[in-house]
């Protein structure tokens, strides 16, 4: 539980520090007549739909602490064996980074206003995804025709069991992607999109690395 | 997320949110069943809450003819008896506190106390209550499969949940599993929407500083839920594997029924460690809200403002943050590593000094006031009393070698329903009398709610306070009957007799309770928009009920704390939060 | 004005009734005194906080109640207040945690010269290991446990070979001698509790946690499991009997080592013919029963359990009470085996007998009510009624239907099981109560008859 314990250590020292920082030096019981100017008006500059993205961040980052904790204290029980990683995580992985660049060239095309090519790096960021997918549940196969099933040792099931759990945390940002891949609505709320979307994979990519460094070196 | 080049026409402010873009919709079934008004959808969750919650309170009574009358109901088997155990307790603290603390009062009143139209995200808002019911029907379906529902406590421990010998080892444990999935999916909806609601939807002049503590509850009970809840969801998908494809994330090599079993090395510690990862800021995911409505029941009740609002407000910070390392308190006797004892008793009692302060303040707020004895407020009175006494029995309990003893018997029940079941649900009694003005536009009726009031605040003290007293003794929790031992004096089959007839009386009591909910909806006291002179926004709409929107054509401007109350010098013993201060609004006519 | 008098009395009465009730801790008979002296400390800190707040609050309550003419002061906060509050509660809480924290090493620490014994629970019954001449437990494994090595043991681990096997629920422990219960579970979990010991601990499977103490007093104390092992969670009881150092010896003596348990000769089944010759005049040449006669049908029936009810009857734990018409019958009967190995012999001999089922004679419509109430008893005896050796429950498929009406009467109403010597039976005394009901019994049986057509 160590890196639970790190990890929410860390994260609560953040919200308590933004927090005191947002309370301390106010005298709540004075009124003010210019309440504009009283306002904290900070926070009307990101749009919410980003905020909430943030804040689902972080609860998918406390989900993926809990299981790496959870991995890292199973590991410890005599049976452990090492997984053998089939070789094609290297390749998936240099897809996922692709995949993520090419958001970020949606998002930089979007940034200015250039939408035909935010498109372009879009279709592809979406194709360089599944592709990744495809190539995950390749390793799937290999494993399972080299005889690591999910139940044969826990090494495998937490593999199986990240994986998935990755797997499906893209799953549900390609549909985002959808909508804004094949929206023809307005362009802001495409431009949004790619922008959330952007986000998105540049923190899947991030606990994907994480995850495989784990899996490679354990 | 940050750097992001900004155009300022593409995102308007959301206080600035003209009335016309809420979508209103027509009909009956989007009014009052899709709907996406924040308000509805608290009040679908509410019931749902209290219709399962109804389920729950009807098993404890049958465990209760169990306990206090034994060898007398041959329809309570000991598989049957615990199963009703595991769904109380599991009702109790997941479907009906969460859910009500959160989703029926959360939604209710963070956008209104924040002056806010609605949620920021609707739609999420009202697919979150459909999960939640979803979660919900798998969990009534488990009475009805074969085996029934999990018998395996409401903390699902493996490696027995999954085992033959446990009552409910198949189809009830997965089911109870995917259901708190569901759950947990539907909250999580809904706290994205209720954080990113009081971050970015307040109205203007409403810093953070001058939120009712209410919501400051509500927003750091959301915030340890939104974190603590992927424990569950973790250990419960581990589980589920366990139990359905073999892994063997929790399950050692053991044996079941005399024969051996394929699992090896897992670790049912480590399920305990995720559990109550979850499981301690759980109690105070519902404890949180509770402060937070008490806090402004009795400010508003004693028309004085909260004794030391700042100190109120970080002390919730500060709990909030705690919770997240006193878990292991829970595990004192699990045979982990005995050397975590330090580090986790030392945390435990660490908690108790900002609850402790707020406690204080409480009372120091009726000091010097101004104390209207009206139905909230007796709740609320009678929640600092039976807090404190939970509370003061919890520091029993944190502190290691005094919880030894004492772990897994009745003082545990008898701590954790005085804090849990007792507290928070005289605050959800309390809220309810005093919102439902705001709700419905009618006053509940006054004396059966002072009868109500006595009866049960009365009735569970007599339940609880004696059970202590059990657990002293040594009567352990979760035990069929407790048969003949060497040390259990008879008598304390008495104290068992007296304790199920006060629960009775008291669950009995409840249908006074509903009977006044549903009778006053159409015979009540017109309530007026204010019938409490209370300053947050909620009281200060145009409309009661408010309509949808809220707050008419234009959103509330705040000009001061949720707690001017008594102010020296003012006409009312309340200003309201959106009145402007007499000496700008002379200027604002003046430059006009 | 009622509610300040309600709170006053209410404080009032929680102490009094602290004092003047009867329900209080159970005396003490380990050294940890000093877990007591913790709880008296965190008493009086919590006790006079729970007083002074709560007086404090009903005298706010009654002096500043509403009145038309009063207004409430106005005062935000009170910085000075506030933190005399929080240091005087810091205070208090180090008052409890110092001394909680300094017993809290003690328990941990071990001492070096504590004799180790283990400690067995499983689904849902407990059993013991000690360590023998060589004062070191052999290695066990979950994975070796069987019906034939029910501890687990390793045969090729020399250490285990003297290790004392106590396949009992009672646990022998000498007086003044610090002990160290190392906790090993076959199945799930499960928590080894003596109220008078005061510490206690659950057992997991995987892993050996352990709790130290010293006996100070003796006696027979409850073992309760206090960990929910299951349906049966509330009769895993046992005993621990703390006695002088002399008499612990022949305790421990009186039970076989590993290494015995392995010589014991298998009975043999021409040796019990002729002792068989006795049984038969009630029981029947083929064993099959005799309703006339109040004698069962033995044959099929699993010969440990035989074995162990034979020498029940010889030693009086069964048979002997008083209103046990039948099994007073039996007691002198049983006496004619003069010792284990005649006992082995005979059951070897029943052993092959031909199990054909027994005649139904309890007529009645299967209701669902038997259906019901047999999921509790299937968690020990099977899904079908066969029987496992494991969890120490006999078959009840096939057998006699009017004598388990009797027995479960029996044990329902205290003259089976309930003795002290008697293992298991206060487990099934405990079970039988769920047969309340006046027809349950019937039901329950006429369940069981079905599960004889089903085999
Ligand atoms: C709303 C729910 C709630 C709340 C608020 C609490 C609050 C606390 N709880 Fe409780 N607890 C539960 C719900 C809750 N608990 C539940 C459900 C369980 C059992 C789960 C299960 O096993 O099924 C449990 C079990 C539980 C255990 C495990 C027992 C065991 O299984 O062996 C422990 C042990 O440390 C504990 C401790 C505490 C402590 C120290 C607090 C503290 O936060 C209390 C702080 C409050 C006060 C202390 C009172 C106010 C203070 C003063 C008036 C001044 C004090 C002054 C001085 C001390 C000088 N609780
Ligand atoms: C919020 C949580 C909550 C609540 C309200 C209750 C209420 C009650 N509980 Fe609860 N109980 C638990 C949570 C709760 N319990 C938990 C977590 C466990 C542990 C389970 C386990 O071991 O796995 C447990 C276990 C438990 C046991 C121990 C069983 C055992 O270990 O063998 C007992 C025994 O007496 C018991 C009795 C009661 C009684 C008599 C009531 C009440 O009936 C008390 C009287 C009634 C009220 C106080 C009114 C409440 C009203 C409602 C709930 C209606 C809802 C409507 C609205 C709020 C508007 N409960
Ligand atoms: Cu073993 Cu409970
Ligand atoms: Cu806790």
């Amino acid at each position: 539980m160590t890196v639970t314990l790190v990890f929410f250590a860390t994260l609560m020292a953040t919200i308590v520090w933004w927090l005191i920082r947002q309370t301390a030096d106010v005298q709540p019981w004075v009124a003010d007549g210019d309440a504009r100017g009283l306002a904290n008006t900070d926070h009307l500059h990101t749009s919410s739909i980003k905020v909430g993205l943030g804040v689902f961040l972080l609860v998918a980052a406390s989900l993926f602490a809990l299981f790496i904790s959870a991995y890292m204290i199973r590991m410890e029980a005599g049976d452990w064996k090492m997984l053998d990683d089939p070789q094609i995580l290297w390749a998936n992985t240099a897809v996922l980074v692709i995949a993520s660049l090419f958001f970020q060239r949606s998002y930089n095309a979007a940034q200015k206003q250039q939408f035909a090519s935010m498109r372009n790096a879009l279709l592809l960021a979406g194709v360089f995804t599944l592709v990744f997918l495809v190539g995950q549940l390749k390793a799937w196969q290999q494993l399972s025709a080299a005889g690591s099933y999910l139940s044969s040792n826990p090494a495998n099931a937490f593999f199986y069991l990240f994986t998935a759990v990755h797997g499906l945390h893209l799953i549900g940002g390609l549909w985002v992607w959808g909508k804004a891949a094949l929206s023809f609505g307005d362009a802001q709320s495409i431009r949004q999109r790619v922008e959330l979307c952007t986000v998105y994979w540049h923190f899947l990519l991030v606990i994907w690395l994480i995850l495989f460094t784990l899996l490679l070196n354990t | 997320m940050t750097g992001v080049a900004h155009d300022e026409t593409a995102y308007a402010p959301p206080s600035e949110v003209p009335e016309e873009e809420l979508y209103h919709p027509k009909t009956f079934i989007g009014k009052y069943i899709w709907s996406q008004d924040a308000k509805v959808i608290a009040i679908q969750y509410s019931l749902t809450a209290i219709g399962i919650g109804i389920v729950a309170l009807v098993l404890s009574g049958i465990m209760r003819l169990q306990l206090g009358f034994p060898d007398t109901f041959s329809f309570i088997d000991p598989s049957a008896y615990l199963q009703y155990v595991t769904m109380h307790g599991m009702i109790m603290v997941v479907y009906l506190l969460t859910a009500l603390f959160l989703g029926g009062f959360g939604n209710y009143l963070i956008p209104l106390m924040c002056g806010a139209r609605d949620m920021v995200f609707p739609y999420l808002n009202m697919l979150s209550y459909w999960v939640y019911l979803l979660a919900v029907l798998i969990l009534v379906a488990s009475f009805f499969v074969p085996g029934g529902t999990t018998g395996s406590g409401w903390t699902l421990y493996p490696p027995q949940s999954i085992l033959q010998g446990t009552p409910g080892s198949n189809w009830g444990i997965i089911l109870m599993l995917v259901s708190l999935a569901f759950f947990i999916i539907g909250f999580t909806m809904g706290g994205l929407n209720y954080i990113v609601t009081v971050l970015q939807a307040r109205a203007r002049g409403m810093t953070l500083m001058r939120l009712p503590l209410t919501v400051w509850g509500i927003f750091m009970a959301t915030i340890l839920a939104l974190l603590a809840f992927p424990a569950l969801f973790v250990s419960a998908i581990m589980m589920l594997l366990d139990h359905t494809l073999g892994t063997s994330f929790f399950m050692p090599a053991i044996m079941s029924m005399g024969e051996q079993l394929d699992y090896e090395g897992g670790s049912p510690v480590l399920f305990q460690h995720l559990f109550w990862f979850f499981g301690h800021p759980e109690v105070y995911i519902v404890a949180l809200p509770a402060f937070g409505i008490v806090s402004d029941l009795i400010s508003i009740h004693a028309r004085k403002n909260i004794f030391g609002y700042r100190m109120m407000v970080w002390a919730i910070i500060a709990i909030g943050a705690l919770s997240f390392v006193v878990w292991a308190h829970h595990m004192y006797v699990s045979g982990m590593n005995p050397l975590f004892g330090f580090f986790f008793a030392t945390t435990t009692l660490i908690i108790a000094i900002p609850t402790a302060l707020k406690v204080y303040n409480w009372v120091l707020t009726l000091w010097r006031g101004n104390i209207r004895l009206t139905v909230p407020m007796l709740f609320a009175i009678g929640f600092v009393f039976t807090f404190i006494n939970g509370g003061l029995t919890g520091l029993f309990l944190g502190n290691v070698v005094v919880d030894v003893p004492l772990s897994d018997t009745y003082f545990v029940v008898a701590h954790f329903h005085m804090v849990m079941a007792v507290s928070p649900v005289l605050v959800i009694f309390g809220a309810i009398y005093h919102w439902y003005p705001k709700i419905t536009g009618r006053m509940l009726n006054d004396t059966l709610g002072k009868f109500h009031f006595w009866a049960t605040f009365l009735g569970t003290y007599a339940i609880y306070y004696p059970m202590h007293y059990l657990g002293f003794l040594g009567v352990p929790r979760r035990y069929y009957a407790m048969g003949n031992t060497g040390f259990i004096p008879e008598s304390a089959q008495a104290v068992n007799a007296s304790i199920t007839i006060a629960a009775l009386f008291v669950g009995v009591i409840q249908l006074v309770f509903f009977y006044n909910l549903f009778v006053s909806y159409f015979r009540g006291k017109a309530s007026g928009g204010n019938p409490w002179e209370a300053t947050t926004l909620e009281w200060q709409t145009p409309d009661t009920p408010p309509k949808h929107g809220n707050f008419g054509a234009e959103l509330p401007i705040v000009y001061r704390w949720a707690y001017d109350y008594s102010v020296p010098g003012a006409e009312l013993d309340y200003i309201p939060q959106n009145q402007p201060p007499k000496q700008t609004s002379q200027r604002d006519e003046d430059a006009q | 004005m009622a509610l300040a008098i309600a709170l006053v009395l209410l404080v009032v009465g929680s102490v009094l009734f602290h004092f003047l009730s009867p329900w209080w801790l159970t005396p003490i008979a380990s050294n940890w005194t000093m877990i007591d002296d913790t709880i008296a400390i965190t008493f009086w800190v919590t006790g006079f906080v729970f007083v002074t707040v709560n007086f404090f609050m009903a005298y706010v309550i009654v002096r500043y109640r509403h009145r038309e003419d009063r207004t409430a002061s106005y005062e935000p906060e009170n910085k000075k207040l506030e933190w005399w509050l929080i240091g005087l509660t810091t205070v208090g809480v180090a008052a409890m945690l110092a001394p909680g924290l300094f017993v809290w090493a003690k328990i941990v620490d071990v001492p070096e010269d504590a004799a180790v014994v283990e400690v067995i629970g499983q689904q849902w019954h407990w059993s013991y290991r000690f360590p023998g001449d060589d004062g070191v437990l052999g290695t066990v494994h979950s994975r070796l446990v069987s019906d034939d090595n029910p501890f687990g043991m390793n045969p090729d681990d020399p250490a285990g070979q003297d290790d004392v096997l106590i396949a009992s629920n009672e646990l022998h422990l000498p007086l003044d001698q610090p002990v160290k219960l190392a906790l090993r579970s076959k199945d799930v979990l499960h928590n080894f509790s003596v109220a008078q010991f005061r510490v206690k601990m659950d057992l997991v499977p995987g892993m050996v946690p352990y709790i130290w103490l010293t006996p100070t007093r003796t006696g027979r104390f409850d073992i309760l499991c206090e960990e929910l092992c299951g349906i049966a969670h509330y009769t895993m009881r046992g005993h621990v009997v703390v006695e002088p150092q002399e008499t612990f010896d022949t305790w421990l003596h009186s039970y076989p080592t590993y290494a015995e348990t392995l010589v014991s000769v298998p009975g043999n089944a021409a040796a019990g013919e002729a002792a068989y010759a006795v049984c038969a005049t009630c029981h029947g040449a083929q064993g099959q029963g005799n309703a006339a006669l109040n004698a069962p049908k033995l044959s099929g029936l699993d010969d440990w359990y035989m074995a162990r009810q034979l020498k029940y009857f010889k030693t009086g734990v069964r048979g002997a009470h008083e209103d046990d018409t039948y099994g007073r019958q039996m007691a002198p009967m049983a006496m004619t085996l003069a010792n284990d190995a005649a006992i082995n012999n005979v059951v070897a001999y029943i052993a092959t007998l031909p199990d054909k089922p027994a005649a139904k004679t309890i007529d009645q419509q299967v209701s669902q009510n038997g259906e019901r109430l047999y999921r509790s008893c299937g968690a020990c005896h099977g899904a079908n009624g066969q029987g496992i050796q494991a969890m120490n429950a006999p078959r009840l498929a096939g057998m006699d239907d009017w004598y388990l009406a009797t027995q479960l009467t029996n044990f329902k109403e205290g003259i089976r099981g309930a003795h002290a010597k008697d293992l298991y039976g206060p487990q099934m005394g405990l079970m039988a109560s769920i047969l309340a009901q006046d027809n349950a019994v019937n039901d329950m049986v006429s369940y069981l008859n079905t599960l004889e057509n089903s085999q």
